[in-house]
């Protein structure tokens, strides 16, 4: 297959060999489990138990809520101990919305409704399986996966292009269900396909995992749509708009969607819940998570329940030795700083890392000295050091008219900096503000527009009254003129009272 | 709406890549290390005085001015990057020029170049640039003496008290003085000599490539000065397209005048090994702070640096022109990086989105 | 000698005397810049700028006599934007730290006596007599007449609470200046 690999990219070193020859275990069932009811991008679910409820493995216990949204699941049988706020896997250290669940340690299944013929089931059907399991984009970025094999209803689908790149550092998970689940991958990419009446499947590996991809390429041999492709290795190859380049070579208009060209891209996890999803009826409770960093003992690749506390999985991987100098969720490249041990597992945490000072090679920043290596490491083709220089200064319009939105998070060029300016997060700084200020914009907007009609009604009951005074003395004038006809003009009074009551 | 105020959340990501600005500062001083070394053994003991005169400049330039604004001054002066500036202004001084003109060049290019933009990054002209143009305007007698070459060890050598007395005594070198190649070939078309008879008494091609050359220490030997910027290009601190242009900009068209009119226009060869033409185009026009970010824009760049240089030493009044030209595009490089910025992943280079009914039309 | 000292005080009155002519001649009538700032303005009139109104403090702005950040409501980017309609630099640091408020209902205190609504400049809050009052929170400009009108002092004035969808990334510190 011909390749048209992106512009720009980094090479950081993959440190893929912690946990790649680590086959993938089940971590140990927690006594609580902490699920949030958001996971995914969109609106959160809405909670439809009580505290105190029982719970099964896999009972719905929150209901989507909204066109975007995803439902979630309970990841065993227990007791709902707490609805409430938990400290949620993110930087900020907010509190999120929690449903805490009490292992009873039974792990006894709810009523599953598999299906031994999936293939007969029409496209509309596999996309509400995947919706009713719950299932959003593993890759980490946790949009909703029914909503996008939903997509073919607005523009029709050829290619469903399957991310095995998994370009961050130390993730080995899809890596290795790719190894070990290749057939149930495959399937789930059949199912898929079906699902967006799309005509073929490429499934992207990265050229560092030899293994996953001689073992797809087994699995979809026999599989005339569905075609396993090796890419070279460069970050950031996971993302969804810079695989499309590489492996089509076309890029998404800006402001588009890659349903757009025709291409819809899904995880390689995502396939394998997907075939769990519509085959055996099983709702999205768990995924596979890498836990490494040099600062853990034995890394490791684990089937986890969502909901799990990070710490117990330290614990199980033999705890951590010496002083992390930082617990992240996700990779490194694009990865959040955890705020805690207690946070748990959510359906986006594709590894858990604890890396050491010499690992993350923190540095105190200089100036720019404008060397551009940013510029050559974008994917997009932006001048990261132009946009950072405009944000610095507040400039925040400047910094969106030299690109600031088209850009990806990345980090490439971070990571390049000599300087080590932190630029990604003035980007992501910009991008947040500027939404804070559009927001705030049109609220003022809407505001003025309701204090302008309020001002306009007050005059408009002013003048009422006055008419209605005016009416009452002529009348009034004209009662001392005509003793004998009396009209009251109390009615209109009355009316303009009421108005003003109810408005 | 309001972010915490509390401990701020470190921010992805949590790896880097290896280096920072003082290694990059430090290889392209290693990298000039040996023609700088080179130039003072074939000059003797008064470039020596010169240059650590000027780097003490430099370097002293840096702290005072560190210290007024309030900065470190310890971490700043370890980067390299004051350093470079003196070693860069050195080597295109007179190897003989008296104290005064390396302090004076040192102090102006650390502090009118530098800091007055605000220090490291934020200077619009290569400061030692600056320091020499603005020697070479006030002082341009002493500027424009060139000492014969006298290696250390030959007989012609100043001996060590008689260094003394050249750089700090302003004793008279008239003796053995002479004007460089370019200038002398300038001067000889004046007199109505052509090149073909003017430059063989001055230049071979040799000399040119391996430094017996009257001019500065930069100017001496280009294929040191060369292999320096080659092993930059393979340590990745520089990248081709500012040399190569520049290059280019200057062989074209001295090989297409010298091909109409050979007597009148020097050869390309002589353009490449005479003067600073290899120090700017590897170390000077490079200069990351003050040339353009994208890669056309460094084409740009390199070309207008190339072409300068030609037309200043073909038909300007000063015999070599590469401060002038790089300090005349370093004003260009805002310009530059306006009109030159890399097109945008899904946009068209006028920064619309790509219609992607016709997506490949959109492209360019 | 004489002639210059002649020619230069000629030159000087004439100068002057058209100088002072133009300045009469092409005096501009009252200042259009009130009228667009006044537009700019949130135009709830809640009076937090300590003006009575927002045309007075349009005035006010626009005569130097207050600064851009003095509405509020507005916030941030109302700020910024008349600092570049003025061509003034604003100080924004002292708007981050006061922060947008919206008023809340204590529906314990709240006697439903309907005079929190009658104020409220941009309808934000609905209710009926006797019945508990709510604060619709996106029409609401944090302007403080409820809390002024209110009986029982069950209308308050709240700090937005950050929340995951709302927060973003701080801007990055960078400490260039270690040691002032």
């Amino acid at each position: 297959m011909k390749l048209t690999l992106f512009r720009g990219g980094v090479h950081p070193p993959g440190f893929k060999e912690q946990s790649a020859s680590q086959g993938i275990e089940n971590a140990p069932l927690p006594a609580r489990l902490y699920v949030p009811l958001q996971q995914h991008l969109g609106a959160p679910a809405q909670a439809i138990v009580r505290r105190g409820q029982q719970v099964l493995k896999g009972e719905l216990i929150g209901r989507a809520s909204g066109p975007i949204s995803a439902a979630v699941h309970a990841p065993t049988s227990g007791t709902v101990v707490a609805i409430g706020k938990h400290t949620a896997p993110h930087p900020s250290g907010l509190p999120i919305e929690t449903v805490v669940i009490e292992a009873d340690g039974n792990d006894t299944w709810c009523e599953l409704h598999p299906c031994d013929t999936p293939f007969d089931l029409d496209p509309d059907a596999i996309a509400a399986k995947v919706g009713e399991a719950g299932i959003v984009g593993l890759g980490g970025a946790t949009f909703p996966s029914a909503v996008k094999l939903k997509l073919k209803n607005r523009n029709p689908i050829h290619t469903l292009i399957i991310n095995g790149g998994e370009c961050e550092p130390y993730l080995t998970c899809d890596d290795r269900l790719m190894r070990e689940e290749s057939v149930a991958i495959v399937e789930g990419v059949r199912l898929m396909l079906r699902a967006l009446e799309a005509q073929r499947a490429l499934v992207v590996i990265e050229d560092n995992k030899p293994e996953a991809f001689a073992a797809m390429h087994a699995a979809a041999e026999a599989v005339s749509e569905v075609e396993v492709v090796q890419v070279p290795s460069l970050y950031p190859m996971g993302s969804e708009k810079q695989m499309i380049e590489t492996v089509l070579g076309q890029e998404v208009p800006a402001g588009g969607m890659s349903s757009d060209l025709g291409v819809v891209v899904h995880n390689v996890g995502t396939a394998f819940a997907v075939h769990r999803a519509v085959r055996f009826g099983e709702p999205l409770i768990e995924r596979i998570t890498t836990v490494a960093g040099s600062a853990i003992v034995k890394p490791r690749n684990l089937r986890v329940r969502l909901g799990t506390p990070v710490e117990a999985l330290f614990a199980y991987c033999g705890g951590i030795k010496g002083e992390p100098a930082r617990l992240l969720m996700g990779g490194p490249m694009m990865g959040q700083v955890l705020p805690n041990m207690q946070v748990p597992v959510v359906k986006g945490s594709s590894g858990i890392l604890a890396l050491t000072a010499q690992e993350v090679n923190e540095q105190s920043t200089a100036n720019c000295i404008r060397c551009s290596r940013c510029v050559r490491a974008c994917p997009v083709g932006l001048v990261p050091l132009e946009m950072a220089g405009r944000i610095r200064v507040g400039d925040f319009k400047g910094a969106e008219a030299w690109g600031l939105r088209d850009c990806l998070s990345c980090a490439s060029c971070s990571y390049v900096c000599p300087a080590h300016i932190p630029l990604v997060q003035f980007f992501n700084h910009a991008k947040g503000e500027l939404t804070a200020r559009a927001q705030a914009d049109h609220k003022a907007k809407e505001t003025r527009r309701l204090a302008e009609a309020r001002s306009e009604r007050m005059e408009r009951i002013k003048a009422e009254k006055a008419a209605a005074a005016a009416a009452r003395k002529a009348a009034r004038a004209k009662k001392a003129a005509e003793e004998e006809s009396a009209a009251p003009a109390g009615d209109s009074e009355t009316s303009t009272e009421q108005k003003e009551t109810s408005a | 709406m309001k972010s915490p105020a509390a401990p701020a959340p470190v921010t992805a990501p949590h790896a880097h890549a290896p280096g920072g600005v003082g290694e990059i500062m430090w290889t392209v001083i290693l990298a000039l290390v040996p023609a700088l070394l080179f130039g003072i053994y074939m000059f003797g003991w008064p470039t020596l005085w010169l240059v650590l005169i000027t780097l003490a400049a430099t370097l002293v330039g840096e702290a005072f001015a560190l210290r007024l604004v309030g900065r470190p001054v310890g971490p700043t002066l370890g980067d390299g990057s004051a350093l470079l500036t003196g070693i860069l202004l050195a080597m295109t001084l007179p190897p003989w020029a008296p104290w005064w003109v390396g302090v004076v060049g040192g102090l102006f290019a650390i502090l009118v170049g530098k800091h007055i933009f605000g220090g490291l990054g934020n200077n619009l002209f290569n400061p030692a640039m600056l320091g020499r143009v603005m020697l070479l305007i006030a002082f341009p007698l002493q500027l424009t003496t060139w000492p014969d070459i006298a290696p250390l060890h030959s007989a012609a050598a100043p001996s060590l008290a008689e260094s003394l007395a050249i750089t700090f005594g302003g004793a008279a070198i008239d003796g053995v003085t002479g004007a460089s190649p370019l200038g002398h070939i300038k001067t000889a078309l004046t007199q109505g000599i052509g090149v073909s008879s003017s430059a063989p008494e001055v230049y071979s091609f040799i000399d040119g490539l391996f430094g017996s050359l009257r001019g500065s220490l930069g100017e001496t030997s280009a294929l040191l000065v060369l292999l320096g910027g080659l092993w930059l290009l393979y340590k990745k601190v520089i990248t081709w397209e500012i040399p190569v242009s520049m290059l280019l900009a200057v062989a074209l068209p001295a090989t297409l005048l010298h091909l109409v009119d050979a007597e009148r226009y020097a050869g390309p060869l002589f353009h490449l090994t005479t003067g600073a033409l290899m120090l700017g185009a590897f170390f000077i026009a490079t200069d990351m702070v003050t040339s353009p970010s994208s890669r056309l824009g460094q084409i740009v760049f390199g070309a207008g640096c190339g072409l300068l240089v030609f037309i200043i030493r073909t038909w300007g009044g000063f015999p070599e022109g590469v401060a002038f030209a790089v300090l005349l595009m370093n004003a260009a490089t805002p310009v530059i990086d306006h009109y030159t910025r890399p097109r945008i992943y899904g946009r068209d280079r006028q920064g619309k989105p790509l219609n992607y009914d016709s997506e490949k039309e959109g492209r360019s | 000698m004489y002639a210059a000292i002649v020619s230069l005080t000629l030159m000087g009155l004439i100068l002057g005397y058209g100088l002072a002519q133009a300045a009469r001649w092409f005096k501009v009538e009252g200042n259009p810049l009130v009228e667009e700032i006044d537009a700019m303005l949130p135009g709830s009139q809640c009076g937090q700028c300590g003006f009575p109104g927002c045309s007075p403090a349009a005035e006010a702005i626009a005569s130097g006599a207050a600064p851009v950040t003095l509405c509020p409501p507005g916030g941030k980017a109302l700020a910024e934007a008349l600092a570049a309609k003025l061509g003034v630099t604003a100080d924004l640091g002292d708007m981050e730290d006061a922060g947008p408020k919206l008023a809340v209902v204590l529906p314990e205190l709240c006697t439903g006596c309907t005079r929190c609504f009658k104020v409220c400049p941009t309808d934000a809050i609905i209710g009926a007599p006797k019945q508990l009052h709510l604060v619709i929170k996106d029409a609401c400009t944090g302007c403080g007449k409820c809390v002024e009108s209110c009986p029982s002092e069950s209308v308050v004035l709240r700090p937005i609470e950050a929340t995951l969808k709302s927060w973003y990334w701080p801007k990055p510190q960078m400490n260039l200046v270690e040691v002032v």
